[in-house]
C-alpha cells in the first residue's frame, strides 16, 4: 500500500511539472502576471511529492520489500543498511528518480533566488525547467517505473552489484548528477534569454553562478568516479576512456568552455550567440550522457531492442529538447549579436582560443565514443576505440590550451595585451623551466618525450596563476573572490597536469607469481609476499593476502590485498591494497592461486597520482570560491543589474 | 590592416587550426582503432602475422592450463566453428572463466598461437561483450 502511495506521489509530481511548464511559459507570453506565481508554487509542490516518492522507495529498500521489482533486483537482506539506501540509484529506474530529485532541488534553488531576476524572465526559466522535469517524469512513469510490483514476490533480492558496494560509488551518482542536472539551469536561462530575444547581456551575468556551480559538481563527480575506479576495480587504472566516463567528461569540457565564454559575454557583451549555443550543447551532452549510460545503449547497440519504448522515448525527448532549443536559437540568436571589437592579443582573443580548443577536445572525445556505436548500427564492422586513439588525439588541442593559459590570464581586455606583464611572465616561465626540468631529470628520471613539456606547463600554470593574487597581497589590496577563485581553479589544473604527466611517465607495474616469502623490488620499494588467509565479510567470503613493503630495509607499510567472492551473485572481486601518499601510491592486488603454492600478484608504484584528484578537487573549489566568495547583494534584480564595480571588472575570466 | 582583412586572417587561422587538429585526430583514429576478429576470421586467413588486433570468443571448457608456480597460462578461444590457442603471461581479470566470453588484445605468432598482451576485465559478470555475443550466435548457427 505504501509503495502505491509513492507511485501516486510520482504521478502528482508529473502533473505539477506540467503546471509549472504551462504557467511558467504561458504566463509571461500572454502577459498574465497573476499566472507567474503558479510556477514557483508548482515547483515547490513537485519537490514535496518527489520527496514523498523517494522516501517510499528508500523505505522499501530498508524494509526489504522484495515485492517491489526494483528492490528485488538491486538489494538483498544481507546488504548493509548504507548500501541498501544507496541501492536506490544502483540501476536505471532509481537513477532516473534521483535525476528528477536533483532537478527539483536545483529548481527550488532558482525559486529561492527569483527576486534577483526580472519576474517574467525568472518565470520563463521555471517554465523551461518544468518541461525538462515533465519529460523525465513521463519517461520514468511510462517506461522505467521503479514502483512496479513483482507477483509473486521473491523471498530474497538479487543483491546490489558488488562493485557498487562502496562508499565513493554510493555518493558518486548524487554528486555527478548535481553537476549534470545543473546544466539544465544554464539551459533554462539560455532558453529564457532567447525567448525574450534580449539584446542586453544581463542574462549572462544571471547564468554565470549557476553554471559555475554545476561545473564544479561535475568535476567532483568525475574525480570521485575516477578515484573509485582506481581502488575498487582493483588493478590501479584511473581513467579508461570508457564510454561511461566520456559521457560525463564531454559535458564537463563544454561546460568549461561555457564558463569562460560567459565571462566574455558578461564583461564585454561579446560571444553572445556562441555562449547560448554552448549552454544548449552542455545540456544536450548531459542528456545524452544520462540516457546513454543508463539505457545501456553503449554496452550493446541492441539493448534498445529489449525495450523499444525506451529508445523511442529517449530519441523523441532528445529531438524535442535539442531541436526545439536549436530552432529557438536559429530564430533569435541573429538579433542578439554584439558589435564590439577586440585585438589578436587580448583577453577576449585568448578566451576565444580557449573555447575553440575545448570544443575541439570535446569533439575528439565525442568522435571516439560514438564511432563504435555508429559503426555497429550501420553494420560497418566492429571497432574498439581505446586509449591509443584518445590519448594522443586529446593532447592535440589540450597542449596548446595549457600553453596559452598562462598568457591568457595576464592579457588585458580589449587590446594592448601583454606588454606590462611581459617581465613577470618571462621570469615565471624561467622559474618553471628550471623547476620542471629538475623534477623530470633530477627526481624522476626516465622521461617520455612529452614529460618535460607536461611538467613545464603544469608548473608554469601554477606559478603564473600566483602572480596576480600575490601582487595584490604585496600591495595590500584585497583580492576579489573572482580573481582568487580563478587563481585557485588554475592552480588545481596545474596540479592535475603535473599529476597526469608523472603518473603516465613514471608508473611502474609488475605482474608476478610469488610463493610466501618471495619478494620483488619496484622503484626502490621491496614488496614481500607473506601468504594469504581466509576471511569472511557481511555478504562475502574471500582471501586476504599480506604484503610487507620495505625501503632500504626500513619498514614502509603492510598491505592487505583481498579477493572477495560475493554469495548472492557469485561474482569475484579483487580489492587492491593501496598505501597512499602525496608523492606516490603503492598498490598490491591479489590474483589467483597459480599452483605449486604460489599466487599471482600485481604490484604498482604510481608517483603523484593523488595530484590528479586533488587537482580536480581544487579546480572545482576555485569555482565555488568565485560564486560564494562574492559579497552577497541584498537587493533585488533591479539593483543587482547595475554595472559591476571596478574591482570585479578586472578579472573573473 | 583593415578590419575586414583582419577578420579574414582570423577566420583563415582558425580554419587552418581546426583542420590540422581534425587531420591529426583522424590519423590517430586510423592508426589506433583496433579491429575485432573472431576465430573464424583467423581461420580464413584474414589476418597478417604480427598485426595487433582484438580477439573475441568463448574460453573453451577444460582448456585453461597453468604452468604451476608461474603466471604463464594457455587456453583456447572458440566461436563454436573454429578455435585458436591463446597464451598470456599476466594476471587474469576477475571475470575470466572457462565457458565465459572474453576479449583480448595481442598478435598472432608464427605457429598460429595468439599471444595476448591484455585480457580485458569487464565490470559485470553477466555482461557478454556484444561483438563476442554476435560471433558466438553466428558460430552456433553455422555449426548446425
Amino acid at each position: 500500500m505504501i509503495v502505491e502511495l509513492g507511485h501516486y506521489a510520482l504521478i502528482l509530481a508529473l502533473l505539477l511539472a506540467a503546471a509549472q511548464a504551462f504557467f511558467g511559459l504561458a504566463g509571461p507570453a500572454l502577459a498574465r502576471e497573476r499566472w507567474f506565481g503558479a510556477a514557483p508554487s508548482a515547483a515547490a509542490g513537485q519537490l514535496v511529492f518527489l520527496a514523498l516518492a523517494t522516501t517510499v522507495l528508500v523505505h522499501a529498500f530498508i524494509e526489504d520489500d522484495f515485492s517491489v521489482r526494483y528492490v528485488a533486483e538491486n538489494s538483498n537482506s544481507a546488504l548493509p543498511l548504507f548500501y541498501r539506501i544507496a541501492a536506490l540509484w544502483g540501476a536505471h529506474e532509481g537513477s532516473l528518480l534521483l535525476w528528477i530529485d536533483v532537478l527539483s532541488l536545483w529548481t527550488i534553488a532558482v525559486v529561492a533566488r527569483l527576486r534577483f531576476l526580472p519576474p517574467a524572465f525568472g518565470t520563463r526559466v521555471l517554465g523551461v525547467l518544468g518541461i525538462i522535469s515533465f519529460g523525465f517524469l513521463a519517461f520514468t512513469l511510462f517506461t522505467s517505473d521503479p514502483f512496479v510490483r513483482l507477483t509473486p514476490p521473491v523471498p530474497d533480492g538479487n543483491d546490489l552489484n558488488p562493485v557498487l558496494q562502496d562508499f565513493a560509488l554510493a555518493i558518486h551518482p548524487p554528486i555527478l548528477y548535481t553537476g549534470y542536472v545543473g546544466f539544465s539551469v544554464s539551459f533554462a536561462f539560455a532558453c529564457a534569454a532567447m525567448i525574450e530575444g534580449r539584446r542586453d547581456q544581463l542574462w549572462a551575468r544571471w547564468m554565470r553562478p549557476w553554471t559555475v556551480i554545476a561545473w564544479a559538481f561535475l568535476a567532483w563527480g568525475i574525480a570521485l568516479g575516477s578515484w573509485w575506479a582506481y581502488y575498487e576495480l582493483g588493478w590501479g587504472g584511473f581513467w579508461f576512456w570508457d564510454p561511461v566516463e566520456n559521457a560525463s567528461f564531454m559535458p564537463w569540457l563544454v561546460g568549461t568552455a561555457l564558463i569562460h565564454s560567459l565571462a566574455v559575454t558578461d564583461k564585454r557583451g561579446l560571444f553572445k550567440s556562441w555562449t547560448l549555443l554552448l549552454a544548449v550543447a552542455a545540456f544536450s551532452l548531459s542528456l545524452l550522457g544520462t540516457f546513454l549510460v543508463r539505457s545501456g545503449v553503449l554496452v550493446s547497440v541492441h539493448s534498445f531492442a529489449a525495450d523499444p519504448r525506451r529508445g523511442i522515448f529517449i530519441l523523441g525527448f532528445l529531438i524535442i529538447m535539442i531541436g526545439g532549443a536549436l530552432t529557438l536559437y536559429a530564430w533569435r540568436a541573429p538579433r542578439m549579436v554584439s558589435q564590439a571589437g577586440f585585438e589578436l592579443v587580448s583577453r577576449e582573443a585568448f578566451l576565444l582560443f580557449n573555447n575553440l580548443l575545448l570544443v575541439i577536445a570535446a569533439t575528439v572525445v565525442f568522435g571516439g565514443t560514438m564511432a563504435p556505436l555508429i559503426a555497429g548500427t550501420l553494420h560497418l564492422g566492429t571497432l574498439s576505440v581505446g586509449p591509443p586513439y584518445f590519448n594522443p588525439s586529446f593532447l592535440v588541442p589540450v597542449l596548446p590550451l595549457l600553453a596559452l593559459l598562462s598568457l591568457g590570464i595576464h592579457a588585458r581586455w580589449r587590446r594592448g595585451g601583454l606588454r606590462e606583464s611581459r617581465r613577470r611572465l618571462l621570469v615565471s616561465f624561467a622559474f618553471s623551466l628550471v623547476l620542471a626540468l629538475a623534477l623530470v631529470f633530477g627526481v624522476y628520471a626516465h622521461p617520455l618525450p612529452l614529460t618535460p613539456i607536461g611538467a613545464v606547463l603544469g608548473v608554469w600554470i601554477i606559478l603564473s596563476s600566483l602572480i596576480d593574487p600575490l601582487d595584490r597581497l604585496r600591495r595590500g589590496i584585497r583580492v576579489p573572490a573572482a580573481i582568487l577563485g580563478m587563481a585557485i581553479a588554475h592552480i588545481g589544473l596545474g596540479m592535475f597536469v603535473l599529476g597526469i604527466t608523472f603518473v603516465q611517465s613514471n608508473t611502474l607495474e609488475r605482474d608476478i607469481a610469488l610463493k610466501p616469502g618471495g619478494s620483488v623490488t619496484l622503484a626502490g620499494y621491496n614488496f614481500r609476499f607473506d601468504g594469504v588467509q581466509n576471511i569472511e565479510g557481511p555478504n562475502y567470503e574471500g582471501l586476504r593476502g599480506t604484503v610487507t613493503v620495505t625501503s632500504d630495509g626500513k619498514p614502509v607499510t603492510v598491505l592487505h590485498p583481498e579477493k572477495r567472492r560475493f554469495w548472492v551473485q557469485g561474482s569475484v572481486q579483487t580489492t587492491a591494497a593501496i598505501a597512499d601518499g602525496l608523492h606516490r601510491d603503492l598498490l598490491a592486488s591479489l590474483g589467483d592461486d597459480v599452483g605449486a603454492g604460489a599466487y599471482s600478484l600485481r604490484f604498482q608504484y604510481r608517483p603523484l597520482i593523488r595530484f590528479v584528484w586533488l587537482g580536480a578537487f581544487i579546480m572545482a573549489m576555485g569555482g565555488v570560491t568565485v560564486v560564494f566568495g562574492r559579497r552577497q547583494r541584498g537587493a533585488g534584480w533591479a539593483e543587482a543589474a547595475q554595472p559591476s564595480t571596478v574591482a570585479a571588472d578586472t578579472g573573473s575570466a | 590592416m583593415t578590419p575586414r582583412r583582419r577578420r579574414l586572417y582570423w577566420v583563415l587561422g582558425i580554419v587552418a587550426g581546426v583542420g590540422l587538429a581534425a587531420a591529426l585526430a583522424l590519423r590517430a583514429f586510423q592508426q589506433n582503432v583496433m579491429e575485432y576478429y573472431d576465430p573464424t576470421h583467423i581461420a580464413a586467413g584474414e589476418i597478417m602475422q604480427g598485426k595487433r588486433f582484438t580477439l573475441g570468443g568463448m574460453v573453451e571448457q577444460g582448456s585453461l592450463k597453468r604452468t604451476p608456480g608461474s603466471l604463464d597460462v594457455s587456453f583456447v578461444v572458440t566461436d563454436f566453428r573454429h578455435s585458436i590457442p591463446v597464451r598470456y603471461d599476466k594476471v587474469l581479470p576477475d571475470l575470466f572463466r572457462e565457458g565465459a566470453g572474453m576479449v583480448a588484445h595481442g598478435r598472432l605468432d608464427a605457429s598460429g598461437t595468439f599471444i595476448a598482451d591484455e585480457v580485458l576485465a569487464k565490470h559485470d559478470e553477466k555482461y557478454m561483450p556484444p561483438e563476442v555475443a554476435r560471433s558466438l550466435a553466428a558460430g552456433k548457427e553455422g555449426a548446425h
